[in-house]
């Protein structure tokens, strides 16, 4: 029994309408499939004690294709996502990373919306959204605002994200390219990763990694080296300039900074 | 705050921030369902929520409003559970519960590699899983015979 849920106040709006304003009115923290935050909660490092509950807006949920864009609502859960004739066909390492996430129970549950807020630079599908150059629409019960993904994190676990605000949804513009997608964990599913790493490859590469730095990472100069024809070995170079990985509880510099360079390694061969 | 549980429609009086896995051990008796490790990564307190499999540790029991939640005391699969006997796929038998719900949502033609991917968020510290694995291939054979 864990006592100290049992103070906790949920607001559960219908509508987004409803959501927004209430959060206009007072902080409250939005939870969703709440696989992060009831983790917090029931282990104390989560003192929120009021919530906003929405897991009820259909505004939140869907996947289509608008334009040259793949949108996604911030409240799809991985299985929707993993499930997605879209996803697969227009952003397959999407799919891919959402089917590496936990297992069936949380992919149920986990939202993509939930993965980009709770701002881990270990979140598996960042990496993804940092490649795909991704726009999140932000609103609020005044405003609208379209904020690069690339722009988003300002520092480990800080975001741009105002208290008022919620994130709508994430689109990700089309490309051109093979995809590539892997996840580093001690086991297959169940395991936060070592490090995560997703890419694509075009004349002008795009290439980001999760758990080597305060936030997800896109590696913009390794890239340049590539795009202009450097050796990969040179381009590991370059990549061990842009990395700063840290040694904790899942793995250390060192090993990150070895599986960093041979996960380029491995892309650039495939 | 009314749910369906296990097919009946059932009125819970608890408070909305309390975990799924509490409310259902403690206000509804319905002990079946384990605690393992409370962060959702063991799978023991699995319990299916509007037909999707969940672990109810993680869910603010103010989302199970409405939900029809089914736990192993409704499963119903008794041909699963009587493998997981048959086959000794339980040692100590926390993860049990949780493993049969799992399993009771895969389809008759599933492979053993459907069924690893299935289990991969069960986890079970005694058995080496390959007994429940077994288990769980008997009893889609039974019931598909």
């Amino acid at each position: 029994m864990k006592s100290a849920l049992s103070q906790l106040s949920f607001a559960r709006p219908r509508t987004l309408e409803e959501a927004l304003t209430l959060l206009r009115d007072e902080p409250l923290v939005p939870i969703a499939g709440a696989t992060d935050l009831y983790v917090g909660l029931n282990f104390g490092t989560l003192k929120a004690q009021r919530f906003l509950d929405i897991t009820r807006l259909e505004e939140l949920r869907g996947i289509s294709v608008t334009g040259d864009r793949l949108v996604i609502g911030a409240g799809t859960t991985y299985t929707t996502i993993m499930h997605s004739a879209s996803v697969r066909a227009h952003w397959p390492i999407l799919a891919d990373a959402a089917s590496q996430v936990g297992g069936v129970q949380i992919q149920n549950r986990g939202t993509l919306g939930g993965n980009v807020a709770n701002a881990s630079p270990a979140g598996d599908t960042l990496p993804v959204l940092a490649v795909a150059d991704a726009i999140l629409q932000l609103r609020s019960a005044q405003s609208q605002r379209a904020v690069p993904f690339n722009s988003f994190y300002t520092g480990y676990r800080q975001t741009v994200l105002r208290p008022d605000e919620l994130i709508v949804s994430i689109e990700l513009p089309m490309v051109e390219g093979k995809q590539w997608f892997r996840k580093v964990g001690t086991r297959a599913a169940q395991a936060i990763s070592k490090l995560v790493m997703a890419a694509v490859r075009t004349e002008a590469p795009r290439i980001a990694l999760g758990s080597v730095a305060p936030t997800p990472l896109r590696l913009r100069r390794t890239e340049a080296a590539l795009a202009g024809g450097s050796s990969i070995e040179d381009a590991i170079g370059v990549l061990q300039t842009e990395i700063t990985p840290i040694d904790d509880l899942r793995s250390s510099e060192a090993y990150r900074r070895a599986v960093a360079g041979n996960l380029l390694r491995r892309f650039w061969a495939s | 705050m009314r749910l369906t549980l296990n097919g009946a429609v059932t009125d819970v009086e608890a408070a909305p921030g309390r975990r799924l896995l509490d409310v259902l051990r403690e206000e509804c008796g319905l002990t079946g369902t384990k605690e393992g490790c409370g962060e959702g990564e063991c799978g023991a307190c699995t319990v299916l929520m509007n037909g999707q499999l969940v672990v109810s540790c993680l869910v603010p029991f103010a989302q199970a409003e409405g939900a029809e939640i089914r736990t192993i005391e409704g499963v119903g699969d008794h041909a699963l559970q009587q493998h997981f006997m048959s086959e000794a796929g339980a040692q100590c038998g926390i993860c049990t519960p949780g493993m049969v719900m799992t399993a009771s949502t895969l389809s008759r033609d599933a492979t053993l590699e459907d069924i690893r991917i299935a289990l991969a968020g069960n986890l079970c510290r005694c058995t080496g899983y390959e007994a429940i694995y077994r288990a769980i291939q008997r009893a889609r054979a039974a019931t598909s015979a």
